[in-house]
């Protein structure tokens, strides 16, 4: 009490700051940043599985990478399936979030229903879509046959019965893809949706009465004004799909033959499976730098267009 | 539910009209219908003399005036100016010129390369009025464009509004809450309730010669006085009373008043008082220097001349005539 007694407001209230921050500040110390200056002491070393003995070897883990073919593939895998999913998913979420915007019967039932993939955990919806590209039983290719699209001699998805979604190296880049559009398109629409529904009445009504028809309106009007949100959902995606080892790990485990491979997966793939923990770390650090400046430059970018 | 029911309005061309009317008088429907955002139930909507019930807003050649003035965030002024012109598919230079020409008409000529937000409430409503003018638009409709300014910029935008309908003469419907606003703009005003029109006319005639009860209490403040009298009601206007230097004149009808409070507010003073015979309340508008004396609890008799005063039926609430 006496000690209590000399503390003026101020400090009480410091007191009491510093008491609500530190669970915060303790739960990212220990689950982030302990993890992360591992990794950076672990790259710069020369670390196994095997012992806990520590070796400095400076950026040698890191020359060792960048002279490796596995890894520059995946680099180049991680950046086209980023990318291609980014531009899936915001090209299909405007649609079906401007769709959604209408006055339909039922409206709460589609919209539950294109959430679900997002809620199925990502290993259950992942082993569904295996069987969806099974190489004898995929469904797809039943599709495809009953379409005369497969299985016929000069048929487009070639003559044998299945076409190997999983085992032909395109196909399975392809395969991934689709997968992680399906995946991050439910969480695209909602926030475009969100956007679309934060456009004042008052805007639209007045384009339309300056003149403006649907597509006018729809270029010139909404979607520059729901650049902040397209910031938004680009970095959610980007950021998910770049750090993504879950669909690649499931469907292909980076085969054929290292053909589809991506950083998270070879970072593991080293450093767990393969022992190399230096290396490994050094993999997945490559990841840091790139996701740092995806996400300074298009926070930069929102904050520029906020209106 | 109607918003609006049964209304017939005609306004001829060139003609400044204010619908005037409380928050859902259903006087906002009435202008949206108008610019095609709503669809009557029934009805025709004429404008220049040709049925435009089935036109989209954009075939109407109509120019609106929001109360938030919606101009597009992300577009510079000059931009916003252009985009119903862009829409017409006018030739670049041709725009240019055109833009160019409104924010001349408007003082908004060094904003041009500025975003609205970057603009003060005045000069959002400017860009918002040379949007809605670059097109010379046949029917001009404005919702509550002042009430997003305060009191004195209002001021100012009333004289402009007067300025801009002289020039251009472009048929405009203006809607307010604010009589001060109906009155000071509009060559006529329509008074609406309840989605009906209760009347239409002059400011004058509406202010003077209210057509029923519920006019002659929304106009003017403090409203009319009323004071039951059989199966009537005997209005006048709180500012047409006067206190007599002696008897009470011919041709005047006396009030003698018990005060109850004396409310000074510079110019003018309010005295609220209760009527000696049947106990109404009533509230005088006098010149604060000719009221000085005054105080509550004090009885005195004011009077005001026979012309000024109006009788409505208690039952229907229907004016009829001079009092």
């Amino acid at each position: 009490m006496a000690a209590a007694r000399t503390l003026s407001l101020r400090q009480r209230d410091t007191r009491l700051a510093m008491g609500m921050v530190l669970p915060a500040i303790l739960y990212i110390v220990l689950l982030l940043g302990i993890p992360i200056v591992l990794a950076v002491v672990y790259s710069l070393n020369d670390v196994t599985t095997g012992s806990p003995a520590m070796r400095f070897i400076g950026l040698r883990n890191f020359q060792g990478l960048l002279a490796t073919p596995d890894f520059a593939r995946a680099i180049g895998n991680t950046f086209l399936i980023t990318t291609c999913t980014l531009v899936g998913v915001l090209i299909l979420g405007t649609i079906q979030a401007e769709l959604l915007m209408r006055p339909v019967r039922g409206k709460w039932l589609i919209r539950f229903l294109i959430l679900l993939p997002w809620t199925a955990p990502a290993s259950l919806s992942a082993i569904a879509w295996l069987w969806m590209f099974d190489s004898t039983f995929s469904p797809l290719d039943w599709i495809l046959r009953g379409l005369g699209l497969l299985g016929h001699p000069g048929a487009l998805f070639g003559d044998f019965d299945n076409a190997f979604w999983l085992g032909r190296s395109g196909l399975a880049l392809f395969s991934i893809i689709l997968v992680n559009v399906w995946r991050l398109l439910p969480l695209g629409t909602v926030i475009i949706l969100a956007g679309l529904n934060g456009v004042p009445r008052d805007i639209l009504e007045q384009a339309e009465i300056d003149g403006a028809g649907y597509f006018r309106r729809l270029f010139h009007i909404i979607l520059p004004m729901l650049i902040p949100v397209f910031g938004v959902t680009v970095l959610f995606t980007f950021v998910f799909v770049f750090s993504d080892i879950s669909t690649v790990f499931i469907l292909t485990r980076g085969g054929p033959a290292n053909a589809t491979q991506v950083l998270p997966t070879l970072a593991f793939f080293t450093g767990v499976q393969g022992g190399s923990l230096g290396r490994g770390a050094a993999t997945a650090l490559f990841l840091l730098p790139v996701l740092a400046a995806v996400s300074i430059l298009i926070l930069a970018l929102i904050r520029r267009r906020e209106i | 539910m109607k918003a609006v029911d049964d209304v017939s309005l005609e306004v001829p061309d060139g003609e400044f009209l204010v619908l005037l009317g409380a928050s859902g008088s259903g006087k906002s429907t009435l202008l949206r219908t108008i610019a095609g955002l709503e669809h009557p139930s029934a009805g025709t909507i004429r404008i220049g003399g040709r049925v435009a019930n089935e036109d989209p807003p954009r075939r109407r050649n109509i120019a609106m005036v929001f109360q938030s003035y919606a101009l597009y965030p992300h577009k510079t002024v000059a931009r916003n100016i252009a985009f119903p012109l862009e829409a017409i598919r006018l030739p670049a230079a041709e725009i240019r010129e055109k833009v160019e020409w409104a924010a001349q008409l408007f003082g908004i000529d060094r904003l041009l390369a500025r975003r609205p937000r970057e603009l003060s409430g005045g000069e959002r409503q400017r860009v918002a009025l040379a949007r809605a003018l670059v097109r010379t638009p046949t029917l001009f409709l404005m919702d509550e464009p002042l009430s997003n300014l305060d009191a004195k910029l209002r001021h100012a935008a009333r004289r402009e509004f007067k300025r801009l309908h002289e020039q251009t003469g472009i048929t405009t419907l203006y809607v307010t809450h604010d009589q001060v606003e109906a009155m000071g703009l509009g060559q006529r005003i329509a008074v609406m309730n309840d989605g009906r029109l209760q009347q239409i006319g002059t400011p004058d005639e509406i202010y003077h010669e209210p057509a029923n009860i519920f006019v002659a209490q929304f106009m003017g403040s403090p409203p009319m006085n009323l004071i039951p009298d059989g199966g009537w009601l005997t209005g006048f206007h709180p500012e047409d009373v006067f206190q007599p230097d002696g008897p009470v004149p011919d041709g005047h009808y006396p009030l003698p008043i018990t005060v109850q409070q004396v409310e000074a507010l510079g110019a003018d003073a309010l005295i609220y008082g209760t009527l000696d015979a049947g106990g109404a309340e009533l509230i005088f508008k006098q010149p604060a220097r000719t009221s000085g004396g005054l105080a509550a609890g004090q009885s005195v008799t004011f009077c005001v001349p026979q012309t000024m005063m109006r009788r409505f039926d208690a039952r229907t609430g229907l004016s009829a005539g001079k009092g």
